[in-house]
């Protein structure tokens, strides 16, 4: 990867749908990218895992736009967009979908609300002024189906209990039907059974859309059976099947190790 | 199919505020004209255009209510686009003047004699066409708030940050209309006038119809602003209220729907303004004042922050009460009796009066009740939602800071 040669455009650079190369963030001195590179081919599904302050998050944020890198290319869709040069509405627009580590959903809308404002379609402020809601009901009813909430459709987003408001943000990702899927996280607090049903839909989402999963829950990456990326530092420590890197010595000493 | 649209958005409450909004335009002039005045049903034009200057004000309570209440902006100087209006209406009616002004002058309005100008500035051109005045009324505070919103909601500038530039841009203006040269009438501001389109504004005619319009204009605010929270924007609206950075990841631009919103809400301020002025028969740079703006943030929230009509409410109550507490020996207190007001409701009915009246007392131990979703619903038959009580009073808090 370090030694990639000097090209014209940045299209001839990679295939993948998603491409990191050379990504260094700093906050007040301290690296929390170093040197990141990562390569997402469509319709993969990646698993992230590594240490607290591995650099986990901050990729994601790199990716959505909330954090712009000081070196570093961030390539989308064949290499075509250079994300670094987008905001958050215009990635989320190019279809990056980022599910948050603490489940961030509208608390005083309705589930089914949730799911609207989520749902793929124009965003500009005259098209939602005049929106009438033709269909949407439907495809909203299909999506709270897969994820289990159709009998809470019309209740607060904010009385929903911790899963179930991991799974509603789920949901707003599959509405928002992006070419690429950022899930932050997605079993944190939640309990085995809930864990094993999360595990499931995910796999489920992945046959259709480009995913990636950044998790601390070793249990639950092994569930997703993907390849599994490593990050300590800042930068990629190890990738492989899961069985590969966690008998990886180094990865062991930094991550499982402890 | 925009008449459609804006009849379809009010529920049943809506309803009631405009059927008592409807009643009061025709009852009340009929009481004021018809009824004869040793007649015990009888309304003295000093109450007609007491209780009109109240719909006005309620009318900038809705239009703050519009971008505080759904959108999380608070405006802390919102006055600045009501007197705006006030002085596109102002200016109007000073051409209107003519040679009845001290000075005689057919075409300079008796201040700009004083300070012997010769010839009218070129901003005070066409406001002797009321069209072109009525189009001022909207288009100046709403471009000086498109403007201001462009740059501020660019710059993601937000919470208490914002609150303070609005509050330092109504200041900026009250400075400047204060000096004689800007060509506002300095701190005398625009006054005496005789005629709005040929009628007197001092003849009660003029004063019940004008209160009938400003309930005509509170009440087609009321559905233009209901019409806007109920569609797909206004739930993005609450959604950025709410969680502004999620609302972006999902890919709307936070800054058009913000900027769209306080231009809308400007408009309606304008409007407010142009109707207030003739009413009390004056305009002058005090109500730039950021004290006025800070007051409008009050009625709000003593009505009922992210209703609408609460905020209307809220408006006629505290100045209603502002009318009392301001006679006779009661008026050195009238800030204290407002600042009880405004802590009492921060405390006790954080969902403000219209809270108390629909829906009884809310103990303040059932905050943590958000959880309930037959309560959740019960809270937000409009549509529209309520703000936890928690953010609520935080958000209160924050003018004080």
């Amino acid at each position: 990867m370090a030694a990639n040669p000097v090209v014209d455009k940045p299209r001839d650079i990679t295939q993948s749908l998603l491409y990191l190369d050379g990504v260094t963030v700093s906050f007040d001195g301290f690296r929390a990218l170093n040197n990141l590179a990562l390569d997402i081919s469509h319709g993969e599904m990646r698993a992230i895992i590594g240490p607290n302050g591995a650099g986990k998050t901050t990729m994601m944020d790199v990716i959505t736009g909330k954090t712009r890198p000081d070196a570093g290319e961030v390539l989308f869709d064949n290499g075509n967009v250079d994300l670094t040069a987008q905001d958050e509405a215009a990635i989320a627009q190019l279809g990056i979908g980022r599910k948050f580590q603490k489940p961030t959903v509208f608390e005083n809308h309705t589930v089914e609300d949730n799911v609207l404002l989520a749902l793929e379609g124009d965003r500009t402020v005259r098209r939602n002024l005049l929106w009438r809601p033709n269909g949407d009901a439907h495809r909203i009813g299909a999506i709270l189906e897969t994820i289990g909430l159709e009998a809470h459709r019309d209740r607060q987003a904010g009385a929903l209990s911790h899963g179930q408001k991991q799974w509603l943000e789920i949901g707003m990702l599959i509405a928002q039907n992006p070419k690429l899927l950022l899930v932050d996280e997605p079993v944190a607090g939640m309990t085995d059974s809930e864990t094993r049903t999360t595990a499931e839909l995910l796999k489920d989402i992945a046959k259709s859309h480009t995913v990636i999963v950044v998790e601390h829950d070793m249990e639950f990456v092994r569930m997703l059976g993907v390849k599994v990326t490593v990050l300590h530092e800042g930068s990629v420590l190890a990738e492989g099947s899961i069985d590969e890197v966690s008998a990886n010595e180094r990865v062991v000493e930094v991550y499982l190790g402890r | 199919m925009i008449t459609r649209r804006l009849l379809e958005a009010p529920d049943g409450r809506g309803w009631i505020f405009l059927g008592l909004l409807a009643a009061a335009a025709i009852v009340v002039p009929c009481l004021n004209i018809l009824v004869p005045p040793d007649s015990p049903f009888h309304v003295t034009t000093t109450t007609v255009a007491l209780w009109g200057k109240y719909l006005c004000f309620a009318l900038l309570a809705l239009s703050l209510d519009l971008v505080w209440g759904y959108c999380g902006i608070l405006s802390l100087g919102h006055g600045a686009f009501f007197a705006l209006g006030g002085y596109a209406m102002g200016m109007y009616l000073m051409r209107q003047i003519g040679t009845r002004g001290s000075y005689a002058h057919p075409v300079l309005p008796d201040f700009m004699m004083f300070l012997n100008w010769k010839e009218l500035p070129w901003y005070w051109y066409g406001f002797d066409h009321f069209p072109y005045a009525a189009l001022m009324i909207v288009l100046v505070p709403g471009a000086l708030a498109f403007v201001f919103g462009w740059f501020a909601f660019r710059s993601r500038v937000t919470g208490v940050y914002l609150s303070i530039i609005t509050q330092a841009l109504t200041f900026a203006l009250m400075l400047g209309f204060f000096r004689n040269d800007f060509g506002f009438g300095g701190n005398n501001g625009l006054t005496d006038f005789y005629d709005l389109l040929g009628f007197s504004v001092r003849a009660p005619e003029t004063r019940a119809v004008l209160f009938s319009l400003s309930a005509i204009a509170l009440g087609l605010g009321y559905l233009i602003a209901q019409a806007v929270v109920r569609s797909k924007a206004g739930k993005v609206l609450i959604a950025i209220r709410d969680a502004e950075s999620r609302t972006r990841f999902l890919g709307y631009r936070v800054e058009n729907y913000k900027t769209y919103v306080f231009t809308l809400s400007a408009c309606m301020a304008g409007v407010a303004g142009a109707l207030y002025v003739p009413q009390v028969g004056i305009i002058n740079p005090s109500e730039f004042a950021p004290a006025n703006s800070i007051e409008m943030v009050i009625w709000v929230a003593v009505g009922g922050r992210g209703t609408l009509i609460g905020a209307a409410l809220g408006a006629v109550i505290v100045n209603y009460l502002k009318t009392i507490f301001t006679i006779g020996m009661l008026a050195p207190y009238w800030l204290f009796v407002l600042g009880a007001i405004f802590v009492l409701v921060t405390i006790f009915l954080p969902r403000g009066v219209l809270g108390l009246l629909k829906w009884g007392q809310t103990p303040r131990h059932q905050r943590g009740g958000e959880g309930n979703s037959a309560e959740a619903r019960g809270l937000t038959p409009s549509g529209g939602v309520t703000p936890s009580p928690q953010g609520e009073a935080r958000r209160l808090a924050q003018p004080a800071e």
